[in-house]
């Protein structure tokens, strides 16, 4: 094992499932102690990017290393050292969360004490209970706990919060931002820009199986903001008033967001944000915010990834 | 910053115990699978013990019903609970997560057969101990003792056959279907005899009548009967392979 190397990475990946699903060329190092974000629409291949460091996929051409091990190869060596969080399910219906966690705690040496891992992941009155009477959030949280319970060196989230009720997703966030802290790799797939920005040290936006960015969130908005505008009215524009707006000479493309809100696109903001000005305060509709140059993560995802096919 | 030790997997018979003990829950935690392992096989020795349709001369109904009994009880852990368990446990991902965790396939399946095998011990042990108390059966246990134990390993392999080729739905279904077939076929407490003409020659060489035989004529203290035992070995192997062959971890 080489401690200097990357904690996780993939070089020229490919793995195809046959009607264009799969991952094609990828290439992402994730650094040892680093939590990395993979963003992407669904079926963009975030999953299988997971699967295939995790081992459960072999990969049809390039390598994948973990710590510097083969996952697949090298299971033996290599399962010990992950925390591995699945989509949904994994957990056994029957069984109670206290069972279930202890059980897992027993496949490794030195565990984290199952009761205390239960308080931190918010389930010590419903240790009890068993898995299928759990709801949605608490089953998640237990699955973390799971990938938790054998001090691993990397973990492996995928989507750990979907699903989940806001308590539980602040709660999660702060076990991984936690366990981050502590020096553990993290590697979670996401849907929410949110989760994202907010956990993210590097995000890897994948779309139709391509890494199409990778960079860290402040980065990612800085550099596709260049040129952007967001513009939110109080109430949407009609159809006319948007014909208007995209005649405007100062812009060259509007896209809508929903919700009266739009991103524009502009060689000079400036002088398209003069002009979006001066157009809507003669007739409206009224101006609720126009923020020039850097965009969301929101803005550079649906920038860099396609609709839904 | 991490701290210098790296995480390792547990001592195996650690992991082996904590599994095993899991397994054993899930076996007899559902009412269902109650039913089936316990609850039946003793209604049927209670119910078929009084029904006058057993051969003649050939000593008491316990002495025809014991090893048909028996051979019900072994294919409802076999076949039926653990085959569908099994398919449930892939259709929920429980076999994909257990894959990604620091235990040895080798364990998980070992403790599965170990879980498998005590509830069949304590079905035997009850069983016959039944049998003894209440309906006078004075056979002898020891030699139908190899001859169960690859019955066991039939009914395993049949069930995991099921959960291997057949969604958890279709396991569910395929399992208990299957089960009343043998339970009418099998010659567990219907002698085949009864049976009409074209069906005996068919029902005589499937697994549950050529376990039951075998046993009837071992438990009785008759000559090994080796082309039962011969049959029951060949289905054991046919399905083994199946079951290796077609076993799908998710």
């Amino acid at each position: 094992m080489s401690p200097d190397g990357p904690a996780v990475s993939l070089s020229g990946v490919t793995k195809s499932y046959g009607e264009g699903r799969g991952v094609a060329d990828l290439d992402l190092e994730v650094a040892a102690g680093e939590l990395v974000a993979v963003l992407g629409p669904n079926g963009a291949g975030k999953t299988t990017t997971v699967e295939l460091m995790e081992g459960y996929r072999r990969p049809d051409r390039g390598t994948v290393r973990v710590l510097g091990l083969d996952p697949i190869r090298e299971r033996r060596a290599c399962l010990p050292l992950l925390g591995i969080m699945l989509q949904e399910g994994g957990i056994y219906p029957a069984l109670s969360a206290a069972e279930t966690l202890r059980l897992f705690a027993a496949y490794f040496r030195d565990p984290e004490p199952p009761g205390e891992l239960l308080e931190r992941v918010g389930l010590a009155d419903r240790g009890r209970a068993r898995y299928r009477h759990l709801s949605g959030g608490a089953r998640q949280r237990l699955s973390l706990a799971l990938a938790l319970v054998g001090r691993p060196r990397v973990l492996f989230l995928d989507e750990p919060t979907a699903g989940m009720d806001p308590r539980s997703r602040l709660l999660t966030w702060e076990i991984i931002r936690e366990r981050r802290s502590q020096g553990v790799t993290v590697l979670l797939t996401t849907h929410s820009m949110e989760e994202a920005e907010r956990l993210a040290d590097r995000v890897a936006i994948i779309d139709r199986g391509r890494l199409v960015a990778l960079d860290s969130p402040t980065h990612l908005s800085q550099a596709a903001g260049q040129g952007l505008l967001e513009l939110e009215t109080v109430t949407g524009l009609t159809p006319t008033r948007l014909q208007e707006v995209r005649a405007l000479s100062a812009v060259d493309e509007v896209s809508e967001l929903g919700e009266a809100r739009y991103l524009l696109r502009a060689t000079e903001p400036a002088r398209a944000a003069a002009a979006v000005t001066a157009l809507l305060a003669e007739g409206g509709p009224q101006l609720r915010l126009l923020r020039v140059g850097a965009g969301s993560l929101e803005e550079v995802f649906l920038d860099l990834t396609e609709g839904p096919s | 910053m991490t701290p210098a030790p790296l995480p390792r997997a547990a001592p195996w018979p650690r992991a082996f115990r904590a599994q095993l003990r899991v397994e054993l829950i899930l076996l007899l935690r559902q009412g269902e699978n109650l039913l089936v392992i316990l609850v039946l096989p003793i209604v049927l020795l209670a119910l078929f013990d009084g029904a006058r349709i057993f051969p003649s001369g050939s000593g008491r109904p316990i002495d025809f019903l014991l090893p048909g009994v028996l051979t019900v009880a072994l294919m409802s852990t076999g076949m039926v609970t653990l085959g569908i368990s099994t398919a449930y446990q892939r259709y929920y991902r429980v076999l994909k997560r257990l894959g990604g965790a620091p235990l040895p396939r080798a364990t998980l399946v070992g403790a599965k057969a170990a879980a498998v095998l005590l509830v069949e011990v304590g079905q035997v042990a009850l069983l016959v101990l039944i049998g003894w108390l209440l309906f006078g059966w004075s056979g002898t246990l020891a030699p139908g003792l190899p001859i169960m134990a690859l019955g066991a390993l039939c009914f395993a392999a049949l069930g995991l056959t099921l959960a291997g080729a057949l969604r958890a739905e279709l396991t569910l279904g395929g399992a208990n279907g299957l089960y009343l077939v043998f339970l009418v076929v099998g010659g567990v407490v219907l002698p085949i005899s009864h049976l009409p003409n074209w069906l005996q020659p068919l029902a005589a060489i499937l697994p549950p009548a050529a376990l039951s035989s075998a046993l009837r004529s071992a438990l009785g203290g008759g000559a090994l009967p080796g082309a039962q035992v011969a049959l029951l070995g060949g289905w054991t192997i046919v399905l083994g392979v199946l079951a290796a062959t077609l076993f799908r971890w998710e």
